[in-house]
């Protein structure tokens, strides 16, 4: 296989996938589009393999029963100290001091009993999801999961219990179907519900809202429009966004205390919705109940602006953050024609000039450069150290400060250069007993990087050094 | 890679959020008037609710519009007063005695230009400090110093942004270069490693080379200083929930007074706190907002601390992309509003005082019969404090640090 047919094949594992691992560029340097489409196509190729892994209602309910059950031992604990107590003071007439300082302590060591298992359902769900992305030969589709899972983010700092299963639930049977399919299922699920607050949210002329004080909360409502689907500033106005957060009153979770086999479960709570027919956006949308919103979201997801607003994000990440307009317009444009086909889309992507012509200008956010850094060395990544290390880049996994989510642009994440350096020292490290920095550069990555980042590896004084110089190298931080 | 740090609430603060930067060139200037003026930024992202922080208790409207979840001077927790109209939230005892101190300003029913309700358009108007947002890839602080150096006024030379945290805020990017510091966690690279890859770099991707050379400065400080910049973070080892927040708020801000403190560090910078969305169960001499201020209270105390004699010669402004909702939402907490207030600490001002033209809070003199009136354009105040503190040019700042703010004069008599 020659250098040229090497080099198209690592610029499309690098800027489709998650870059080169053993074996990947020979198998698809002949043809790699053909390679990239052939990925889109197979069949169930989103889904993940996670029958072991509870549903996000299931760990919903298994962190809440934990909690229950601490604090039900705590009050437990504290009440037998207390009759203890209560004993001593009778036979003593008088505690002594160094006993009045232990007076707590059975109540916290009760407690420990039982431990918190949302941060182990967290790493299990991060360690299927890491270790798919290490298998996979290209890992296309994992980008395109990967990309929707920030567009549509939570946060596992709000709703830790459901941060994995949520991905799985609701964005991956969708990555290459339908857009409003995606948005239906992204904008019901209890994760999402949660994290925007909307499972909280009462029509104030609901029969609960005229019956106890609490009502509407606008949050999931705008973020909707202004993150998920219009995008900020394209005319849409406050008006819209409270009547869109009456229309999905009602959206909410099964509460747990009430019904402890489906607690955590989506429901449409007909008692917690604003009654009445609404306008939103100029359009009238009649009183049908859960129907209602769901009408809203279908409009919203076939809208232009979303279009617009889609297309230019995928390019940004996927291209350029200069975006090459005409790029931009086209995938705009298919989204529309195609009724918001995402695999059609991502097919218009890979099939453009620009995604082979462009260079790779693209500065790898941390979790793409880690994993990269990961296939390319061939070892195991252990989801406690591999999340660990994504924290300390200031992209923790499911864990975005805002719903925005991650910013996908080289100035964000440019002056973290000397911690990424910390990273691919320490693991380099690691690592270096096992890893041949020369297999990796010569076989893994068949050849294809620069004569400077050769020489520089070449000429390093031990084996941990070479590899940090090489994971560090342009060759495997751009894309 | 070890060491993962668990935080329990989106709310609860990242180490991706903290920002740090300065120019270490910039008090040549006034260095030469005989000053060394310190300047920090802190950007709370989220929208800080400023009624619920700096409580108008003299306004007649006030218990009707927040009812038993208003700030009270009798409440259980009474709020502490300011002056015979205004009172803090009792969570920021730091603040209060630096404002009898005459060492704090509030400066209230302020906002930027900005007036619709998004997050990160807001925080973009606030950092760029330009009407349109997304309309600037750079930020005032960092136009602000780039200004004063191409003047002559400040060495070019080597200066260089300073930065906590692996991303980087708008308002300190910028023709200035970033270097950026986080709680070390890890063993850092050899200094032999560290050369080699720049060497490569500057050959193969001079961008990058640059955002790394920043590291090998700040190393280069953190040594003069003994290791005292760069001691083990202690934010992991504090419980999750609030106490791993103020943990964090108080490492980053004294971390950002240490290096401003040194005789030869930098002598500006910014650092950006999140968790202020308070859309629910907000609270308020106690609860989830009363937590962050607290948190943010002792950021402010460690920052005085830690900048030892320089305090007097300190200025820190605390602003947001804009204020909360006057009423309670349905879920007991606020949404999206505009007028909040500014919080201003340190030594070199002219302190105890909150500014404020005040609009009122009867539904009409709302702003939309929503928010709290925005009577104070926030660029006034960040002007007055950049003409003041840094000695920066009117005519500079109204073109490129603040542009087409001509009409927006700076704010007098902030400092002592």
């Amino acid at each position: 296989m020659g250098q040229s047919a090497n080099a198209g094949a690592a610029l499309a594992l690098n800027r489709f996938g998650l870059g080169p691992r053993a074996g990947s560029i020979a198998a698809i340097a002949q043809d790699p589009r053909g390679a990239l489409l052939a990925e889109l196509d197979r069949p169930g190729a989103s889904l993940i393999d996670a029958k072991a892994l509870p549903t996000s209602a299931q760990a919903f309910r298994t962190v809440f029963d934990a909690n229950s059950e601490r604090q039900a031992r705590q009050i437990v604990a504290t009440r037998q100290q207390k009759e203890l107590e209560k004993q001593r003071g009778a036979s003593m007439n008088m505690a002594k001091p160094m006993e009045q300082g232990s007076t707590d302590a059975g109540a916290p060591a009760a407690a420990t009993v039982v431990p918190d298992p949302g941060r182990r359902i967290y790493l299990d769900e991060a360690q299927v999801r890491i270790d798919r992305a290490l298998a996979a030969e290209i890992g296309f589709v994992d980008r395109l999961v990967w990309f929707w899972s920030n567009h549509f983010c939570i946060s596992a700092d709000k709703i830790q219990s459901m941060s994995g299963a949520y991905e799985r639930e609701a964005i991956r049977p969708h990555v290459l179907g339908r857009f409003r399919d995606m948005l239906q299922a992204v904008e019901a699920h209890p994760a999402m519900l949660f994290y925007l607050d909307n499972s909280a949210s009462i029509g104030p002329n609901s029969i609960a809202g005229i019956n106890r004080t609490r009502g509407l909360n606008e949050n999931l409502a705008r973020e909707i429009l202004e993150l998920h689907t219009l995008g900020v500033r394209t005319g849409y106005t406050q008006a819209d966004v409270l009547t869109f957060a009456n229309a999905i009153t009602g959206w909410t979770l099964i509460p747990v205390d009430n019904d402890p086999d489906h607690g955590g479960e989506f429901t449409f709570n007909r008692r917690l919705h604003e009654p009445g027919p609404k306008t939103i956006m100029d359009k009238a949308y009649p009183d049908s109940g859960i129907e209602q919103g769901r009408a809203v979201l279908d409009d919203l997801a076939m809208h232009p602006s979303t279009a617009t607003h889609i297309a230019a994000k995928l390019v940004r990440h996927f291209i350029a953050d200069d975006l090459p307009q005409t790029l931009t317009e086209r995938l705009s444009k298919a989204f529309l024609d195609t009724g918001g086909d995402l695999k059609g889309i991502a097919k218009v992507l890979v099939n453009s000039e620009e995604a082979w012509d462009m260079p790779r200008s693209k500065l790898k956010r941390p979790s793409e450069w880690v994993i990269s850094m990961v296939r390319a060395a061939g070892t195991p990544a252990d989801a406690a150290r591999f999340t660990g290390g994504q924290a300390i880049l200031g992209e923790p996994l499911w864990r975005p400060a805002a719903p925005n989510g991650y910013a996908d642009d080289e100035a964000s994440w440019i002056d973290g250069m000397g911690l990424r350096l910390d990273i691919a020292n320490s693991y380099a490290e690691a690592v270096s007993a096992r890893v041949d920095p020369r297999y990796v550069m010569d076989t893994v990555m068949a050849s294809t990087v620069s004569p400077q980042t050769r020489q520089s590896v070449t000429r390093a004084e031990t084996r941990s050094q070479a590899l940090a110089l090489l994971f560090m190298s342009s060759d495997i931080q751009r894309r | 890679m070890r060491g993962h740090i668990h935080r329990p609430s989106r709310r609860a603060a990242l180490l991706a959020s903290g920002s740090l930067f300065a120019w270490t060139q910039l008090p040549k200037l006034a260095r030469a008037e005989g000053r060394d003026p310190r300047l920090l930024v802190i950007v709370l992202r989220g929208a800080l609710d400023g009624l619920g922080t700096v409580a108008p208790v003299g306004d007649p409207e006030w218990i009707g519009l927040r009812g038993n979840r208003a700030l009270v001077l009798d409440g259980r927790t009474p709020a502490l007063p300011l002056d015979s109209f205004f009172a803090l939230n009792p969570a920021m005892a730091n603040f209060h005695r630096m404002y009898q101190a005459q060492h704090a300003i509030v400066v209230h029913a302020t906002s930027t230009q900005y007036r619709d309700r998004s997050h990160f358009d807001g925080q973009d108007v606030l950092e760029s400090g330009i009407e349109r947002p997304g309309a600037s890839s750079t930020g005032w602080l960092n136009r602000a110093l780039t200004k004063l150096a191409s003047e002559g006024r400040v060495e070019a030379g080597d200066g260089r942004a300073f930065a906590v945290g692996p991303v980087t805020p708008l308002v300190v990017r910028g023709t200035a270069p970033v270097m950026s510091w986080a709680p070390p966690q890890l063993l850092s690279a050899s200094e032999d490693t560290h050369a080699r890859l720049l060497d490569l770099l500057r050959h193969t991707d001079p961008k990058l080379a640059i955002a790394l050379e920043g590291r090998k400065q700040l190393m280069t400080l953190a040594r003069a200083d003994g290791g005292n910049t760069m001691q083990p973070s202690t934010i992991a080892a504090a419980a999750p929930g609030i106490a791993r927040t103020r943990a964090y708020f108080a490492e980053a801000a004294g971390t950002a007074a240490r290096f401003l403190a040194r005789a030869n560090g930098p002598r500006v910078g910014a650092l950006g706190f999140v968790g202020w969305d308070t859309h629910i169960n907000e609270g308020a001499a106690a609860g989830q907002l009363a937590g962050l201020l607290g948190a943010l209270d002792g950021a402010l105390g460690a920052i005085e601390n830690n900048m030892g004699s320089a305090w007097r010669e300190t200025v820190v402004a605390v602003v947001t992309e804009f204020g909360r909702t006057a009423r309670i939402n349905g879920t007991d907490g606020t949404d999206h509003g505009t007028g909040t207030v500014a919080l201003l600490v340190g030594g070199a001002l002219k302190g105890g005082r909150v500014i404020a033209d005040w609009p009122g809070l009867k539904p009409g003199s709302l702003y939309q019969e929503r928010d709290l009136k925005p009577t104070t354009d926030l660029r006034a105040v960040l002007k007055g404090l950049l003409a003041a503190h840094l000695r920066i040019d009117d005519a500079v700042l109204a073109t490129a640090v603040f542009p087409e703010s001509f009409d927006i004069r700076p704010m007098a008599g902030l400092l002592a």
